[in-house]
């Protein structure tokens, strides 16, 4: 089979989705910051002057929610989509199919780099500084991403065989807005609801980066455990999965 | 490792598709996942046997949709057969469709890194023939303009420019010889002669007989997915178009 340079292979898939994401747009990476800007002024506007609220540092609170928030939908919707889109590519060059969703949930990092630049910038603007306990970010993002990564890969194999696998993705991502807290806090959740939350990444990880960014604390370490279970559970059911359907892709392609 | 002179060999390979009209719909899935045999199927390949030895250079000829494509990719192992077998001895080269990981809005050197990155070369390896293949393939011009921008010959030539520069044990082309004009296909000719006089295996589908017939020595003819000869390439060549007035034999 293929056997090339698995590395090179990847950037290259990675900057291509990257390039063609941006290419023809006029404000091009601008995008990655107006984004959340604009979802920022909205709530900002929502919840500080029609509902009030006694919330601290509201824009940072909304940012901690909505950049991991962000990661997530954009990763596990493009990297669904990303084998169907590749067709010609998967019927026609023997690369590992595994790369390809892979590939298209890394592309979205850059995001993320830039996003947190942004609540970087918020974070000194409000006077909070930044403090030891940010060095758990890169872990708890990087359990996000293997999450992302699992989910990608069963996502995207079952989207080969029925295609309505994307608009429930879409569903899904609609429904888990409202059950992450990105704009409520965890406190507000009741009691017996909240362990069930720590169970799901995408919650276990605005609420990691709240503690870490508002609250200068880590992360609780039953909510660490919690967090790794699930992504690495996530990756081997993703990986096990992929193996299982890629056999026959180029049928269904 | 034993010595095996054979480069590629098949043995009895089925493939069926299942026809569906458009809709891959979840019952269709599940009704075969509980081991309901589909009713609707289409035979793409019905039991074809060959086998290539190394330095050979076989043809595949037949109609279209007579399941030359799909034989490739089973070669290939980008299709799974539902029952025979598939060997290939050394690393596989396979050009089945010119510019299948090209992206309209990529530039020319862009799409030649991710190509070569698709073909198995690493960064270094992409360098170093960077030059080389821009010459041969003649854009230098357009080399940092977006693809959709080139013509469909420009790209195609793009394309096969990459291709070429693979160096594989066994080189598969599906239909891509005719491509460019004729000072570019004698020099695509004199590439793939040159890659065969170095004792590398050739597995080729096209309709250009010109070309079949100087560049391989054995053919195999399929026909709705059935192989009906496999001898000397003239042989298969003179049965072939002269199938009209014979009756329909079997192979084996």
């Amino acid at each position: 089979m293929w056997s090339g340079d698995y590395r090179f292979l990847l950037k290259n898939l990675m900057l291509k989705d990257f390039r063609i994401r941006y290419r023809n747009m006029s404000l091009g990476m601008f995008w990655s910051l107006l984004n959340p800007l604009v979802m920022l002024v909205v709530w900002n506007f929502v919840f500080t002057k029609i509902f009030t609220n006694p919330i601290h540092h509201f824009s940072l609170f909304i940012l901690c929610g909505i950049v991991p928030f962000n990661f997530f939908t954009v990763g596990w919707l493009s990297g669904t989509s990303s084998l169907v889109d590749s067709a010609g590519l998967i019927k026609r060059v023997p690369i590992p199919r595994e790369i390809v969703p892979i590939a298209s949930v890394l592309s979205n990092c850059l995001h993320v780099v830039i996003q947190m630049a942004l609540l970087l910038v918020f974070v000194l603007a409000g006077g909070l500084g930044v403090n030891i306990y940010w060095f758990f970010l890169p872990l708890i993002w990087a359990l996000e991403l293997v999450f992302v990564c699992g989910l990608a890969l069963l996502f995207s194999a079952l989207n080969v065989y029925v295609r309505d696998t994307r608009y429930f993705v879409e569903s899904s991502n609609l429904v888990l807005f409202w059950l992450v807290p990105i704009f409520y806090p965890f406190s507000l959740v009741p009691q017996r609801f909240k362990e069930l939350y720590q169970f799901n990444p995408i919650a276990a990880l605005v609420l990691a980066m709240r503690d870490i960014v508002l609250d200068a604390k880590a992360p609780s370490n039953v909510l660490l455990i919690k967090l790794t279970l699930v992504s690495f559970l996530a990756l081997g059911v993703g990986i096990l999965g992929f193996r299982r359907l890629k056999p026959r892709f180029y049928d269904y392609l | 490792m034993k010595k095996d002179p054979k480069a590629i060999t098949c043995e009895n390979i089925w493939k069926t598709f299942r026809l569906h009209t458009g809709q891959r719909l979840l019952r269709q899935h599940l009704a075969s996942w509980f081991g309901e045999e589909p009713s609707n199927q289409f035979h793409a390949l019905k039991g074809v046997s060959f086998d290539v030895a190394k330095g050979e250079g076989l043809a595949v000829i037949g109609c279209n949709g007579s399941g030359k494509s799909t034989l490739l990719s089973v070669v290939v192992g980008l299709a799974q057969p539902d029952k025979g077998t598939v060997k290939v001895d050394g690393r596989i080269a396979a050009l089945l469709e010119l510019g299948s990981g090209f992206h309209p809005d990529l530039t020319g050197r862009e799409n030649v890194y991710l190509n070569a990155a698709l073909l198995g070369f690493n960064e270094r390896q992409t360098k170093a023939m960077f030059e080389e293949i821009v010459d041969f393939s003649g854009v230098r011009d357009f080399i940092d303009e977006p693809l959709r921008t080139y013509s469909s010959g420009m790209m195609l030539r793009l394309a096969f420019s990459v291709a070429i520069n693979v160096d594989p044990d066994v080189l598969i082309i599906d239909e891509v010889l005719g491509v460019g004009d004729a000072d570019f296909q004698t020099k695509c000719h004199e590439r793939i002669r040159g890659f065969r006089r170095a004792g590398k295996t050739f597995l080729c589908v096209s309709h250009n007989k010109g070309a079949l017939m100087e560049l391989c020595d054995r053919a195999v003819w399929l026909d709705h997915g059935e192989m009906m000869m496999c001898d000397r390439i003239e042989n298969v060549f003179e049965a072939y178009e002269g199938r009209a007035a014979l009756p329909k034999q079997r192979a084996e």
